[in-house]
């Protein structure tokens, strides 16, 4: 039991109360880039879930099986980056193949996911914090539920912003940041959620 | 192209950060002080410059259909070797910066320069482009850095500047003041370069 609650815990924590994109500000290109419309933005979402929850297994078994032994940790960031990037391919063979309309609402931003700061930052934070391999796939698991969440309201206000009156030098991405402001204000409020 | 634009268009008319949006996770999260910004600027101008001068030497060598994959790799050398140097020079930035260190890697800015300018250009023209980029986001960062360290701490560089009587915005050196202070600053920026072309 005590197990299940510290899984709970750390699932909380990646999706609401250290949100990626709000709290530690991992992955603003996709949020400000993808989120003008909500079938996007959930096609999107789904994407970096699945590759965050991939990523966060492969670079656990890669760090403890072969970086570690090695002794070669320096290399970290160059041997993750690497996995990322193919799994990212591999996961753009798969959607190209199974769903052409979800290919082309995600547009480029597919193969952009390699650059997403949020993967690698999740991979890092994953082995800076010494979880073991559930914990960093369940860490995985919620920093993409996070992420999606956030992305699904940021495009709902969006879609309603086209029909508002913003000044003009404020109108896209000004607006947007403020909007993300006044969102991490609010995620604040679940801070007291989890102690640590 | 002359070699004076090369090096001024980074800074002012292509500024990474007010007038392409590139980069922004780490303009961010570290502009929470002065020190941070100037110190993040300084990793990543760094990185810049040596992925920008590699990739620029190689740029006959590298096949066009693997270029992005060997452009990451080199970007990711010189990040593990910033990483290093600030581990042992720097430690306490290098614990402030934490992961937004290694995840210069993913910086938009040092890939799309290496893409956009540098496997087109000779190497001369691309350490013009590196310095006036690098120079051009440090900019940036600093300027925000010390908006939310003077209203989110009332000091500047670690120097109190408003005497004791002076109640700080916390909210400004918080994530939400962050997104809002940068949102402000481009519609400022907008709206002066609206008014400079008419």
């Amino acid at each position: 039991m005590v197990f299940f609650t510290k899984l709970f815990i750390i699932f909380l924590s990646a999706t609401l109360v250290h949100n990626y994109v709000l709290n530690r500000f991992l992955g603003i290109c996709p949020f400000l880039g993808v989120s003008k419309n909500s079938s996007a933005a959930l096609g999107m979402g789904m994407a970096v879930i699945f590759v965050m929850t991939i990523a966060s297994m492969t670079t656990w078994i890669i760090q403890r099986y072969l970086l570690i032994p090695l002794d070669v940790m320096f290399l970290r960031t160059i041997t993750f980056i690497l996995v990322i990037a193919t799994l990212v391919q591999f996961v753009e063979m798969v959607i190209a193949k199974t769903s052409p309309t979800l290919q082309e609402a995600l547009g480029i931003f597919l193969p952009l996911i390699t650059t997403n700061c949020a993967v690698l930052g999740l991979v890092t934070i994953n082995s800076d914090s010494n979880l073991s391999f559930i914990e960093s796939i369940v860490n995985g698991l919620g920093a993409g539920v996070g992420f999606t969440i956030v992305l699904l309201f940021m495009s709902a206000i969006r879609e309603r912003l086209d029909l508002t009156d913003v000044p003009e030098c404020m109108k896209g991405i000004p607006i947007a940041f403020i909007i993300a402001g006044l969102m991490s204000l609010a995620f604040m409020g679940f801070a007291g959620l989890v102690s640590q | 192209m002359s070699l004076k634009q090369d090096f001024t268009r980074g800074i002012f008319l292509e500024n990474p950060t007010f007038r392409l949006i590139l980069g922004m996770c780490p303009t961010l999260a570290v502009s929470t002080s002065l020190v941070n910004a100037i110190g993040m600027g300084a990793a990543t101008t760094f990185v810049l410059l040596g992925s920008n001068i590699l990739v620029s030497l190689f740029r006959k060598l590298i096949p066009s259909n693997i270029r992005i994959p060997a452009f990451i790799v080199i970007i990711a050398t010189f990040v593990t070797i910033v990483e290093l140097i600030m581990q042992a020079y720097f430690p306490a930035l290098s614990k402030s910066l934490g992961i937004f260190i290694p995840l210069i890697v993913v910086n938009c800015i040092i890939l799309g320069r290496a893409e956009a300018f540098a496997s087109k250009n000779p190497v001369f023209p691309s350490i013009l482009d590196a310095l006036g980029m690098g120079i051009g986001f440090t900019g940036a960062l600093a300027l925000l850095g010390s908006i939310r360290e003077i209203l989110g701490a009332g000091t500047i560089l670690g120097h109190n500047i408003f005497g004791a009587g002076f109640n700080p915005v916390a909210i400004m050196i918080l994530p939400p003041g962050a997104f809002i202070a940068l949102g402000l600053l481009l519609g400022l920026f907008n709206s002066l370069s609206k008014k400079g072309k008419t």
